[in-house]
């Protein structure tokens, strides 16, 4: 399938149907991944957000050009399989340093806004 | 006409495992270290930081799938499972979902309507998420990611059970072969087993599942039970009067006996699990799988036919004895020193279990040690202390697993040997008691016993109430012919 084809008819991220280009990346979308990401966005937030996400879809589009019948999925870049390290302690007391990276901590441990409704 | 419902419960089991340090990175999984203390750049997300698996932890994860009778994959993988949450630095957790470890495995179980074949769908690795803990200004949550990256497994279910009963029993044999392995202490509430209970009711008769709902916070077998009928009744009440069940999470409030929802259950695509390209694929083969099923332990069921066998003790405990680990190595271990199975085992039904009744303990933290028991025992058969005395010793014992051959010589608790001590006791009790005297001599065999007892106070508890009695006998019988 060719490049021009993908771009006309693609499917919808969030319901697995057909969906033609226009409505890949519906106001509904924008919502519902807003909420996964835990983020709150302006009207202008979104449009600007469907936009890009518009172009990255395209981006990705551009591997549909090639021909892949036949070639088996890789996964990883290395043909390397089997790496393990031992069951031994080999870190030391890592607080400080984690700590470091604690816009806020208290009793060593990070402060966040609270999770739980 | 009310209508009949079935209930359809499938489990979702994840086991910390009892490996020493964590599944991608060398930080230990010690409980109880100081918040943030065993954390490095890998278990924090750190950007660059390359995770390596551990390879116990594959160990385990497939010991736990043969004792499981599941196929173990020839080539497994890791996936990243994306979500946001503080709990969990990068963002991700690495799990696996195209590619588990394990898959189609079952558990036998044994439940008062007969055999029921319990089938897992799958078992997979994956990490732990740090701990939140939440500020009573009500505002702010503390994190602590020493949980971060601590190895578990998380063992999928069918949907193969219909009752609490058969919940637990599945739970149960579970557990003890987990332990039997040495895979993890599964502790429901120190949280090394955690269960969700997946559940849905249907038409009695219909084949088509209904919506189910994902249960929380389960903290123990008796939780697990309660939030069963609850959530049995919750699902039923929802249907009768109209409504629907929502796909969602709740959790399980067990003070209040309910449960509330937590969030919206996300389905699998929010998740954007994608293969980790930082770790490599894992390829098992054969080899290795045979070392792995030849490490394996002397499991419950092999266990019960051999001590019918080799031990001739009561069925009975024989199942208490094999239902931990612990109590089965205690129990080997001391017969194997001091050659008494029954003797043994009757230290375990008895004082054992009391004492862990008593302090509500698990069985696995007996710390009593085998040559510790035996020589208890040995003790007791030498006639150097009394049964009392043996469990007072005992408790001591159970406290700290202190050597009761010191112990009993540094308190002096050595049963009175001593003739004349002995003979000085059971004469006073004779004075002091004319009216028990008179009894037994007039043919009442009970008044003897009150005797006993009297000398025994006498002694602190440390004569042999055999050797007493005798002794009693003796004197009540020579004094009444004059001798």
């Amino acid at each position: 399938m060719g490049r021009r084809a993908l771009q006309r008819r693609g499917e919808c991220a969030l319901c697995g149907k057909e969906v033609t280009m226009a409505d890949r990346i519906t106001d509904d979308m924008i919502d519902y991944i807003a909420t996964l990401a835990k983020l709150e966005l302006t009207g202008d937030e979104k449009r600007q957000a469907a936009g890009d996400m518009e172009k990255m879809l395209d981006y990705i589009d551009v591997l549909g050009e090639l021909d892949t019948e036949g070639t088996e999925p890789s996964f990883h870049i290395f043909p390397v399989e089997n790496v393990f390290r031992e069951d031994e302690v080999t870190g030391g007391d890592g607080r400080e340093e984690t700590l470091r990276n604690a816009p806020c901590a208290e009793n060593h441990m990070f402060v966040v806004p609270r999770t739980v409704d | 006409m009310t209508r009949e419902y079935e209930t359809v419960i499938g489990l979702e089991v994840h086991v910390e495992l009892a490996a020493r340090t964590k599944i991608f990175c060398g930080c230990s999984t010690a409980f109880g270290g100081s918040p943030n203390s065993h954390t490095c750049p890998v278990c924090t997300g750190m950007p660059g930081a390359l995770p390596v698996l551990n390879r116990q932890v594959l160990d385990y994860a497939v010991a736990v799938g043969l004792a499981t009778h599941c196929e173990v994959e020839e080539y497994c993988r890791f996936d990243r499972k994306n979500y946001f949450y503080p709990d969990n630095p990068q963002n991700y957790q690495i799990s696996q979902l195209y590619l588990p470890v394990c898959r189609e495995g079952y558990v036998d179980v044994e439940v008062p309507e007969g055999g029921r074949r319990i089938r897992i769908h799958e078992i997979h690795m994956e990490e732990d998420a740090g701990k939140l803990i939440h500020c009573e200004d009500g505002r702010h949550t503390l994190v602590d990611y020493n949980r971060s990256g601590v190895p578990l497994i998380e063992i999928v279910t069918e949907p193969d059970m219909g009752n609490a009963q058969e919940v637990i029993a599945f739970l149960e044999n579970l557990r003890l072969l987990i332990q039997y392995l040495g895979a993890s202490d599964c502790k429901l509430q120190e949280g090394s087993l955690r269960v969700d209970v997946n559940l849905s009711v249907r038409e009695a008769g219909t084949a088509a599942p209904g919506i189910r709902t994902e249960m929380k916070n389960l903290n123990s077998f008796h939780a697990i039970s309660r939030a069963i009928a609850s959530e049995r009744e919750r699902q039923i009440a929802l249907l009768e009067g109209g409504g629907k069940v929502v796909l969602e999470t709740r959790r399980w409030d067990d003070g209040a006996g309910c449960s509330h929802a937590m969030r919206s259950k996300e389905e699998v695509r929010d998740y954007r699990y994608f293969p980790d390209p930082d770790l490599p694929p894992v390829r098992i083969d054969r080899a290795y799988l045979e070392q792995i099923r030849a490490q394996a332990p002397e499991f419950p069921t092999e266990k019960r036919i051999r001590y019918r066998q080799e031990y001739g003790i009561p069925d009975y405990d024989i199942r208490i004895i094999t239902d931990s680990k612990r109590m089965a190595d205690l129990f080997e271990a001391a017969t194997a020193i001091c050659g008494q199975p029954k003797k043994v085992s009757n230290w375990l039904m008895g004082e054992t279990l009391r004492l862990l009744r008593e302090r509500n303990m698990d069985a696995q933290d007996i710390c009593v040690s085998p040559g510790h028991l035996a020589a208890l025992i040995g003790l007791v058969d030498k006639r150097v202390i009394t049964g009392s005395v043996a469990k007072e010793v005992y408790e001591v014992m159970f406290e700290s697993d202190v050597d009761p051959v010191e112990y009993v010589e540094e308190k002096g608790l050595k049963t009175v040997g001593d003739g004349e001590l002995l003979g000085r006791a059971a004469r006073e009790a004779m004075a002091a008691n004319p009216r028990s005297v008179a009894d037994y001599r007039g043919g009442k065999e009970k008044a003897l016993g009150f005797l006993v007892g009297q000398v025994m106070k006498a002694l602190g508890g440390k004569a042999d109430p055999v050797g007493v009695a005798e002794l009693l006998r003796e004197l009540l019988r020579r004094d009444e012919t004059g001798a």
